[in-house]
């Protein structure tokens, strides 16, 4: 599918979303609207996005934004969906019951950014020590001991 | 020719000359105790650095090459390192049962020395039922792994001593099945009367296609019952660290070490024994003059030259093969030598009734 | 952490595999549940050679955060580089000279290649056979010869920069080169003799840990470990960058995705390495090796995405950019992470000994996945 008519068949599917056109889409959504998005961009024949190549997080000092980056083995087009989320309470449906790869990266983004994954089977830390404090990928954190102020 | 009995006589005559009969008995058996420490010591240094040099030689490198000529003494230095090591007993462990294991696995290895017959006439003790206690005896190890896994509180020890268990009991069976055809064929236990008989031949060439099949069962219960690759799956490195004796260090681990490869030349000096003719050397049928030629070669170099053979291809296996997993290692003992081995039983049996050996 | 020691209701054994362990080759560290010899449930915790680079290169300029990546990976260093160097091309939308494009070829190839020399030689001792981890030493240590003539450095190599590669090719590149190719077309025939074709090894690998199509979609699998279980994502061949698309190589495909397709397609990969490497060396077009770039880069505003194949698979390089000298946000999309995340999967049910050739066969590269 060419990028023109992946835009087309999404906002078919949802026409509150936002699409930029790009080297690939970029589809804005809401938090809420993610849940029913993610599965049909999973089961859908046309789009079959089966393959969750990326997952991450931004912080930009207002809100933090989800990143997903999405492809299809079958069809070979890619979407970036990107969502916005409330920094003080993050909170978005996890993925990791449609792409099972987004567990993982979901703990990682848990522990990077604060990130709460709605219904995810076993969110804690999975790389920093159990009793870490903060969250150090965003943008305020602060470490005195290992960060070098340049 | 070439034979030990002389200077045996010679030793027990003077003794006999000097003190009365009771002391000349102590005075034998501690000079026999020696003795069996001694070549202890020296077949394991040798054994360790020809594993290095084996390994070194299949993996080209060049193996230990500092240490005196040609890295001769490496594994002096080995055992002054260890002997000075601190023996650590960690915390949790049985104490008893954890530093008596090393000295079970030693004394089950030295018991194992008595029956063999190291060269024409030379021999601590030729008992009547020598393939049978050596068969007894060497079960005796897996007490020792067990009781070492058991104590050591440690996970992985604990795995390892139970693959162990479960492997050296099943491999005793195909060991005992193969050393029971030689048994049968030559119609003695005794150890120096399996050799005479191969007097003309040896048995793995005199016994058709059954001795061969159960040298070749024999190799393969020995490499397992001695815990060695691709059998070692009570230590298995990438597995289990260092299985059964991950928690020994220092001496008491040497002793495990030293243990091994007292059992790695004990079970080939058995094979050597009731395959490959033990001390015999080399006959041929009626080549007179051959077998004049081999007879000039002394027994002990046939003994330990037969021995080294197998210890080589023991160590070889070791060196080449990728490691079995616990269910495929019982199934190859249940499912395949075991009924082979029972099978072979019956040819051989076979074979000496109808006289059909040479 | 108290549940760790001991055992658990039903009785099963929880033991720690690492974060010092032979079979992790690496501070992996696995909490995994033993029914006897039966594994249950493998839990990583990760973490213990984390560095935050990610986190670092925020403070990095666009020319020096290519050479933190060297350390993520270390075993295709030169590929992370690659990624990288593509991304802020990319964003600048800079011509790479054509000996320059080569020329990195020619060095992710022999990465590759040495990545899986190794990589063969750590499984098959993983397995137990430890002699093939030094015949695999001997052909990877002409690779690393190669390498530190040309890169002066024989690990993390940091040779690739925007716009080309650092130094021009050492006179001796092409006859080591050849040499190599020489020697590695007689050595391949012996690695599948030592390994490949012994009985053992056959049994312990064969319907051993199976990953199928779907589940290596689902878990984002990608590299050799993906293509075992018929997965098409090389990107080399999907969405070729550096004229990969010019150059005539297959992709090894296997349909199992048991242990031995994850060998097997990587022994495949080695060979087709090796074509390219000749279909290259007498090639390499005259030229510069480097575009003409600016001494400070500046990227636009904008997100760039790179996508490279490693030896491990893909490796994504992610930029947020502010429009200044720094990135804003760089995330890292390490192969290792996701095929990590298969590894509880495929291992439920096997055996503890089968547990160390499932890891050995996924490649894991540990610095890879804690980043």
């Amino acid at each position: 599918m060419t990028n023109e008519e992946l835009i087309a068949r999404l906002q078919d599917i949802d026409p509150s979303i936002s699409v930029d056109a790009g080297e690939w889409p970029n589809a804005h959504i809401e938090a809420t609207a993610w849940p029913v998005l993610a599965p049909a961009l999973r089961l859908c024949d046309e789009l079959a996005f089966d393959y969750l190549f990326c997952l991450t997080c931004v912080d930009w000092k207002t809100h933090l934004t989800m990143v997903y980056h999405l492809t299809s083995t079958r069809h070979r087009h890619h979407l970036v969906v990107k969502s916005k989320l409330d920094r003080e309470a993050p909170s978005i449906r996890t993925v990791s019951d449609i792409w099972r790869t987004a567990e993982f990266h979901e703990r990682e983004v848990f522990e990077m950014f604060g990130v709460h994954f709605e219904e995810h089977p076993d969110l804690r830390k999975l790389i920093l020590p159990d009793d870490w404090q903060g969250y150090p990928l965003r943008k305020d954190y602060e470490d005195p001991v290992n960060m070098i102020k340049l | 020719m070439w034979s030990f009995a002389a200077l045996a006589d010679l030793i027990h005559e003077e003794l006999n000359a000097q003190l009365d009969p009771s002391w000349v008995l102590a005075v034998e058996m501690i000079l026999v105790g020696l003795s069996a420490i001694g070549l202890f010591a020296l077949l394991g240094l040798v054994l360790v650095l020809m594993e290095r040099k084996v390994s070194a030689f299949m993996q080209i490198r060049l193996g230990p090459n500092r240490v005196g000529p040609a890295g001769l003494l490496q594994t002096l230095a080995d055992t002054l390192k260890l002997l000075v090591k601190e023996g650590i007993t960690p915390n949790g462990v049985d104490r008893l049962m954890f530093n008596g294991a090393p000295f079970i696995a030693m004394i089950a290895a030295m018991l194992l020395l008595a029956p063999i017959a190291f060269a024409r006439d030379f021999q601590i003790w030729d008992l009547n039922i020598g393939v049978l206690y050596v068969s007894a005896v060497s079960s005796l190890n897996v007490i020792a792994i067990l009781m070492a896994g058991w104590s050591s509180n440690n996970k992985y020890s604990l795995l390892g001593a139970m693959r162990s268990g479960a492997q050296i009991v099943s491999y005793e069976l195909s060991a005992g099945l193969s050393v029971l055809t030689i048994v049968v064929l030559a119609g003695s236990l005794q150890m120096s009367e399996i050799v005479a008989s191969q007097a003309d031949g040896w048995w793995v060439f005199k016994g058709h296609v059954p001795a061969l099949l159960a040298f070749v069962i024999f190799l393969i219960a020995a490499t397992a019952e001695t815990n060695r690759a691709p059998f070692d799956l009570s230590e298995a490195e990438s597995e289990l660290t260092a299985g059964f004796h991950t928690e020994y260090s220092g001496m008491k681990f040497a002793l495990f070490f030293l243990a091994e490869y007292i059992n790695v030349f004990i079970v080939c000096a058995i094979g050597a024994t009731l395959f490959l003719g033990g001390w015999m050397p080399l006959h041929i049928g009626h080549w007179a003059g051959f077998n004049q030629v081999m007879d000039w070669i002394p027994s002990s170099i046939w003994f330990f030259g037969k021995t080294f053979f197998l210890i080589f291809v023991i160590m070889w296996f070791r060196w080449t093969f990728p490691r079995l997993r616990i269910d495929q290692l019982l199934d190859l003992e249940w499912k395949y030598l075991l009924p082979i081995g029972m099978v072979n039983i019956l040819l051989v049996t076979a074979v000496a009734i109808l006289g059909w050996h040479f | 952490m108290v549940e760790e020691i001991g055992t658990t209701e039903q009785g099963d054994l929880i033991i720690n595999v690492g974060p010092q362990h032979p079979a992790t080759h690496g501070v992996l560290h696995l909490v995994i549940t033993l029914n006897g010899e039966t594994v249950k449930k493998v839990e990583p915790h990760l973490g213990y050679i984390h560095r935050s680079i990610e986190k670092m290169c925020e403070s990095l300029s666009y020319r020096q955060f290519i050479y933190s990546t060297s350390r993520m990976d270390y075993l295709s260093s030169h590929i992370n580089n690659h990624g990288c160097a593509l991304a802020v091309e990319k964003a600048l939308q800079l011509e790479v000279p054509g000996r320059a494009q080569v020329i990195r070829v020619l060095m992710d190839e022999l990465t590759r290649i040495a990545s899986h020399v190794l990589w063969w030689g750590a499984m098959a001792m993983d397995i137990g056979a430890f002699t093939p981890f030094f015949h695999a030493f001997r052909e990877r240590e002409m690779i690393n010869d190669i390498m530190e003539e040309t890169c002066g450095a024989r690990l993390t190599m940091n040779y690739m920069v925007p716009g080309g590669v650092m130094f021009d090719l050492h006179p001796n590149f092409y006859g080591r080169v050849k040499a190599f190719i020489r020697q590695f077309h007689k050595k391949l025939p012996e690695y599948d003799e030592l390994v490949t074709g012994n009985t053992i090894f056959r049994s312990r690998t064969r319907g051993v840990g199976v990953l199928s199509k779907e589940d290596a979609i689902s878990y984002g699998c990608s590299g050799p470990t993906a293509r075992a279980s018929g997965v098409d994502c090389d990107i080399r061949k999907l969405f070729p960058y550096e004229g990969y698309g010019k150059l005539q190589f297959e992709q090894p495909l296997a349909t199992e995705g048991d242990t031995y397709d994850r060998y097997m397609v990587r022994m495949h990969e080695m060979r087709q390495s090796l074509s390219i490497l000749e279909q290259l060396i007498d090639n390499i077009p005259e030229g510069d090796f480097q575009a003409k770039t600016k001494a400070v880069l500046k990227l636009p505003k904008g997100e760039f995405y790179s996508r490279v194949e490693t030896a491990r698979g893909e490796f994504g390089v992610y930029i947020v950019s502010e429009g200044g000298t720094t990135p804003y946000r760089i995330k890292y999309r390490s192969p290792g992470f996701s095929n990590l995340s298969a590894l509880d999967h495929v291992v439920r049910g096997q055996k503890i000994g089968d547990l160390v050739a499932i890891m050995g066969s996924f490649d894991l590269v540990i610095p890879d996945i804690d980043r």
